[in-house]
């Protein structure tokens, strides 16, 4: 069992396509405010556990950063994020970056929906749009996407 | 994620997606990808590596200054050739009347403990079983290799989710017991390969496979490769 071995059992699963890439012109880094969204399936420990095939998102607040992987696919290395949250939700490097003046700052709340979907047309049409729209409320000027 | 880079760029932010695997980040094309060759799970690359992180995230907010859509593939590459197994010594066998994996998972108590309390339950039991009940659970596998149709085995929730929580038990576990950050996957070997109770787990997948027991309900219950 290796990585690649994995990785090539995606090879003939349909990703999704978009007719037009949207596109917007960020602020200045160094002004901008910057969420972190994962889908790795982060809760915290008191918020509902993600479902299978759960096309809904968590709120994940900056503190306090004790964020369960509650992913349901057993096809990735789980041990990197159980020693450091960064490997997958990278908010103490982001911090840094705040500290360094290299970003404006941090979100105070971020998002986590679940990946190994097959069916994404809910969070083309419900969650992710209902997710963006309340980055935008916090003002957010730009996202990381981590994966998992 | 490269998905909802495109809905978050329609709705007035800025995005970078990292991207792990590369046919599905080009395929999808978010404004701004970076394509990152590391194990799946590890999209910063290295736990516990500050400046590993941080050159990955320079090279992802680089791409903030492009003033139309970018592909990036990132220049390292961390590459698991499926060798390397996570050492760690395993708690001697203390009671003989217990099946090996039962008595395996409660003599790793302690090391979970520890575990927990050193980092945090990020990915260990409770999802629908809590330590408490790991042997139970083990038990109930047992019962299911054995023949035991498994809704009659007393498994305590969907087997996936179950054998999550074991596999979780015990990477957490073998984290205060290994000397060394475990390469990816090196843990999740180690459970599969080295443990009675990866032997168990994968032993009742494939006797509810040969029972012609749905596919999805025993196909998760280990990296779909094995």
């Amino acid at each position: 069992m290796a990585d690649s071995d994995v990785k090539a059992m995606t090879e003939n699963l349909e990703a999704e396509t978009f007719d037009e890439i949207a596109f917007t012109t960020p602020v200045p880094l160094s002004k901008a405010k910057v969420a972190i969204v994962t889908s790795a399936s982060l809760h915290h420990p008191t918020d509902e556990d993600f479902s299978p095939m759960d096309t809904g998102y968590r709120i994940l607040q900056s503190q306090p950063r004790d964020y369960v992987m509650g992913h349901w696919s057993p096809n990735f290395d789980a041990t990197g994020y159980a020693l450091d949250i960064n490997t997958v939700f990278p908010i103490d490097r982001l911090d840094e970056l705040v500290a360094e003046g290299k970003i404006g700052s941090v979100a105070e709340q971020h998002l986590a929906y679940a990946g190994n979907q097959f069916d994404l047309s809910a969070v083309r049409l419900d969650s992710g749009p209902a997710g963006a729209k309340f980055l935008r409320e916090q003002e957010v000027d730009v996202v990381l996407l981590t994966p998992v | 994620m490269s998905t909802l880079a495109h809905i978050f760029e329609a709705h007035g932010m800025a995005t970078v997606a990292l991207g792990s695997i590369k046919s599905q980040i080009e395929t999808t094309a978010p404004p701004r990808g970076l394509w990152c060759d590391f194990p799946l799970g590890r999209p910063l690359g290295v736990p516990s590596d500050r400046d590993f992180q941080h050159r990955v995230l320079n090279a992802a907010f680089e791409l903030l200054k492009s003033p139309e859509p970018i592909f990036s593939e990132y220049g390292e590459r961390i590459i698991d050739d499926g060798t390397e197994v996570m050492s760690c010594p395993m708690p001697p066998r203390h009671d003989p009347t217990l099946h090996p994996a039962i008595d395996e998972a409660n003599g790793l108590r302690p090391a979970y403990e520890r575990s927990i309390g050193e980092y945090g339950n990020r990915v260990g039991a409770g999802r629908v079983v809590q330590a408490d009940q790991i042997a139970d659970a083990i038990e109930a596998f047992i019962r299911v290799s054995e023949g035991t149709p498994w809704k009659e085995a007393g498994v305590p929730g969907i087997p996936a989710r179950v054998s999550q929580d074991i596999r979780g038990y015990y990477e957490t576990a073998a984290l205060a017991l290994s000397e060394h950050a475990p390469a990816a996957w090196a843990g999740t070997r180690w459970f599969l390969d080295e443990t009675e109770a990866g032997k168990v787990v994968m032993a009742a997948r494939q006797a509810m496979a040969d029972a012609g027991e749905k596919e999805p309900i025993w196909f998760y219950m280990a990296p779909g490769d094995r």
